[in-house]
């Protein structure tokens, strides 16, 4: 089966040969990436500092589901955490933005871990029921008349936009979005380094291998645990950029539709894929845009559709479809005689 | 005689492994061949094989008929019953729904009754227990039903896959009677998977013997019975 | 006393719809060890298509009739185009794909019959039985076409032929190919069942809760609770598990917490049933096999 398939060409270690062009390929997109928001318009700024708070949370759940095998269908409730973690210390506590953004990290990663304990001790699909009625119970839980004085109810909280820091030549829009871009490039070299690692690879051992690798020494209950904590932190801290991005969270921007879209995210630019996290984040802050031109349920149901299509035709999302063309287009290259 | 199974260049998979090498054997109607071979050596996987249970490559033909690639249920409605390994009984159903599935091919639904009644005349001890759950039964007892439920759907052909595993030797007398009887009775063909060398030895006309997944010797029982490495290797003197 | 015993009977009449609900889920995972994520918006889906049909000047039964007959057809079509193929890849495929299918449920019901709620009719009469204080006509009545169609359930699987095959298909598909028994029919059956279930479910809440796309979710995950809570293998478990979640939900609402909670209620069973005993009051314990 196709799928089958995808799941296992995640390797184990990936063998990155330091080439002269992928160097040079991702110090061009840095420099396009910081770019941007001088050359772009105030909305898409916005519209890319999302992109990028997309991309940590969509790159938090991949490494659990993607690369660990753990289906979770409730991130948006660690998205939540954070983002009302956020807005509460900024606007009850008067704390700076910039610190609010580890400790909404740390609570996620209690939270995660705590919630992962129990549930990761059972298969699959189980973890996925959990995680979903999570999903579905996020909005009421945050519109609760108990800790309404906190949340602001039903109302939310509304946040101001941080100043940028004097003296820097850029407009505050201009300067979330690098604050931004700073913190994503930083969550995703620890990923990157977390995966590549023993790590990485004792999360696939499990993933694949769960017998063998509790034979040798791998204790699951907790690693799982943590992973899921480790996930949840990506989220979160996603979600803290994402609350001071948009100035607002409220109780029903973090329905199940939330940790859909991050779901789609990941199969989109492809399970396992960092470099794929990107088109996943692109796809879901943009699409909807287009679509939901059509109509109010438009998006909802290309998301619908592309889900199941993903499934049949590019399980490994983009990220594959990338390599594939990729491979093609070597494999012809060599095909032409030699002189 | 006609054979009634045909298999040649034979290769099954587990994966992308290949565990059975170009086999080649027959199945000679209303005759009893025994597969041997030691444990591993790719016995149960060929009977998996025929019945489209594992991924397999060449030619099976059954009464003449390819049955290459055709689906387990379909390649059984042609007149094939496999009594697998372990048995499969259906363990939270009673000895009686057990049959009853057991003729689930059958068109002719009138003569089920007097079919359970026959096998329940083979085995009395089915009878007695006939409302309870499958589960509950001992070991020797799962296997005689096993082989009845297999009997119910009146196959031309019968597989059957380590009857005696895990049996008192009098259970197994008793199973390889009746196999000898319906055999004589009725025709049927039967092809015998067995560790025990010696007691298939002593039931079947002709038999294969496997040595990792490859046909190593094939002859009349009678022969085999005499053949040096076969003495040595399997019946020990 | 009077509110207590309206709390109790009322949250019979929603039990039976978690029981008929939950009990789809049941008959799907122990046939495809999968839980059918989508349920909910099928069920949604089926009450609209009822809907147009009432609308459309059918009579309330031919139009129940027809309404359980389309999904019937129709989930066994999706369960063996779409879900079937992917019976050997991972089981993050499968829920992918549930998902997908519950957008696109819910979705297209948006687009087709906008998010305005509408009103379901109820095919029995608006005045209590005997003048009583405890239990509406349509309450009444959504109990016992739910007890109804759980005895023609098991009725069929008890004692017809066909019942008997597709429980041996879902306990043991490899011995019941050996038999030659068509297993992917076997299981695109069931998916038809439990499709007919939803749509009764969907038609026998709608009145009360009012037909719009999102109707379906809280009953969904209640549905998962009592399935979980009773054994998610276990059909009597589901069908206990449905009506004491019905009463439980009402009475918690009524005097302990209020009813702004109630999704939060069904979260908190899941999460104690799987720490708890992941395997519900009357499932077999989940074991995997080393």
């Amino acid at each position: 089966m196709a799928f089958g398939n995808a799941m296992r060409h995640i390797p184990a270690t990936r063998p990155v040969v330091f080439h002269a062009r992928l160097i040079i390929g991702v110090l061009l997109l840095l420099v396009v990436a910081i770019a941007l928001p001088f050359v772009a318009s105030g909305y898409l700024v916005f519209q890319l500092t999302l992109t990028l708070v997309y991309a940590i949370a969509i790159l938090g759940l991949n490494m659990l589901t993607g690369y660990s095998g753990q289906i979770s269908l409730g991130h948006g409730a660690f998205y939540a955490i954070g983002a009302y973690t956020t807005a509460i210390l900024m606007t009850r506590f008067g704390v700076d933005y910039w610190w609010t953004i580890p400790i909404s990290g740390l609570t996620c990663l209690i939270v995660g871990f705590l919630f992962g304990l129990p549930a990761l001790r059972l298969e699959g699909l189980y973890l996925a029921l959990a995680t979903f009625a999570l999903a579905a119970a996020t909005p009421q839980i945050l519109k609760h008349n108990g800790i309404s004085a906190w949340t602001g109810g039903v109302q939310g909280i509304v946040i101001i936009k941080p100043d940028p820091p004097h003296g820097l030549p850029v407009n505050a829009d201009q300067w979330l979005y690098l604050f931004t871009l700073a913190i994503t490039i930083v969550m995703f070299v620890l990923a990157w380094n977390l995966l590549r690692g023993r790590i990485g690879r004792a999360m696939i051992a499990i993933r694949d291998h769960p017998i063998a690798a509790a034979a040798m020494g791998v204790n699951i209950s907790l690693f799982k645990s943590l992973m899921f904590g480790v996930s949840a932190l990506y989220t979160g801290i996603a979600g803290s950029l994402g609350a001071i991005a948009v100035q607002f969270v409220s109780p029903d921007a973090f329905n199940i539709l939330l940790s859909i879209s991050l779901l789609l995210g990941v199969v989109v630019g492809g399970l396992g894929s960092i470099p794929g996290v990107i088109f996943g984040a692109l796809f879901i802050e943009f699409v909807p845009d287009f679509a939901g031109q059509v109509s109010k349920a438009a998006p909802w149901a290309v998301y619908g559709l592309l889900l199941i299509a993903c499934m049949y035709v590019a399980p490994s999302g983009m990220a594959g479809l990338a390599r594939q063309t990729l491979a093609s287009i070597r494999k012809a290259g060599r095909a032409w005689p030699l002189a | 005689m006609t054979s009634l199974l045909e298999a040649s260049d034979l290769r099954a998979f587990y994966g992308s492994a290949e565990v059975l090498h170009q086999l080649a054997f027959s199945v000679g109607e209303g005759t009893i061949t025994a597969l041997l071979g030691a444990n591993g050596a790719g016995k149960t996987t060929t009977l998996r094989a025929i019945c489209g249970l594992v991924r397999s490559s060449g030619e099976v033909r059954f009464a003449g008929t390819p049955i290459g690639g055709r689906a387990t249920e379909d390649i059984v409605r042609l007149g094939i019953a496999h009594v697998p390994e372990g048995r499969g009984t259906f363990l939270s159903f009673t000895v009686e729904e057990n049959l009853q599935l057991g003729a689930h091919v059958r068109r002719d639904k009138s003569q089920r009754r007097s079919d359970v009644d026959r096998l329940y005349g083979y085995f009395p001890i089915l009878a007695e227990r006939r409302r309870q759950q499958a589960g509950t039964l001992s070991g020797g007892e799962q296997q005689m039903l096993a082989l009845s439920r297999a009997l119910m759907s009146r196959p031309r052909l019968l597989l059957l896959d380590e009857p005696s595993l895990g049996l008192a030797p009098i259970v197994v007398q008793e199973i390889f009677r009746i196999m000898r009887r319906i055999n004589a009775e009725e025709g049927m063909s039967i092809l015998l998977v067995e560790q025990n060398v010696n007691l298939a030895l002593g039931l079947s006309d002709h038999a294969y013997l496997l040595e990792t997944g490859r046909l190593a010797l094939s002859g009349p029982s009678k022969e085999l019975r005499k053949h040096e490495a076969v003495r040595r290797s399997y019946l020990g003197y | 006393m009077n509110g207590l015993l309206h709390q109790v009977f009322s949250g019979l009449a929603t039990g039976g719809i978690y029981a008929s609900l939950a009990l789809a889920l049941v008959m799907i995972y122990r046939a495809t060890e999968l839980v059918n994520f989508a349920q909910g918006e099928m069920a949604m889906f089926s009450t609209y298509l009822a809907w147009s049909m009432i609308n459309a000047g059918l009579p309330y039964w031919p139009a129940f009739l027809l309404t359980i007959g389309v999904s019937f057809l129709a989930a066994a079509v999706i369960q063996l185009a779409i879900i079937r193929p992917l019976a050997n890849a991972p089981i993050l495929a499968s829920v992918i794909v549930f998902i997908g299918l519950l957008l696109v449920f819910n979705s297209i019901a948006g687009w087709i019959f906008s998010y305005t709620i509408k009103t379901f009719p109820s095919p029995f009469p608006s005045e209590p039985l005997w003048a009583n204080s405890y239990i509406s006509t349509h309450e009444v009545g959504a109990i016992g076409v739910t007890l109804a169609l759980l005895a023609i359930l098991f009725a069929f699987f008890r004692w017809t032929e066909l019942g008997l095959t597709m429980r041996a298909a879902a306990e043991n598909p490899v011995s019941s190919r050996l038999v030659g028994i068509r297993v992917a029919r076997m299981v695109a059956l069931g998916w038809g069942l439990a499709a007919a279930l939803g749509a009764v479910a969907g038609m026998m809440v709608a009145p009360i809760i009012f037909l719009d796309p999102n109707m379906m979710s809280g009953v969904l995950l209640y549905a998962f609770a009592a399935a979980l809570l009773g054994g998610i293998d276990n059909p009597w478990g589901a069908v206990l598990g449905g009506f004491s979640l019905g009463i439980v939900e009402n009475l918690l609402g009524a005097y302990l917490i209020g009813t702004e909670l109630k999704m939060t209620v069904a979260l908190a069973i899941i999460i104690l049933v799987l720490v708890v005993k992941p395997s519900g009051v009357f499932g077999r314990t989940v074991l995997t096999r080393v």
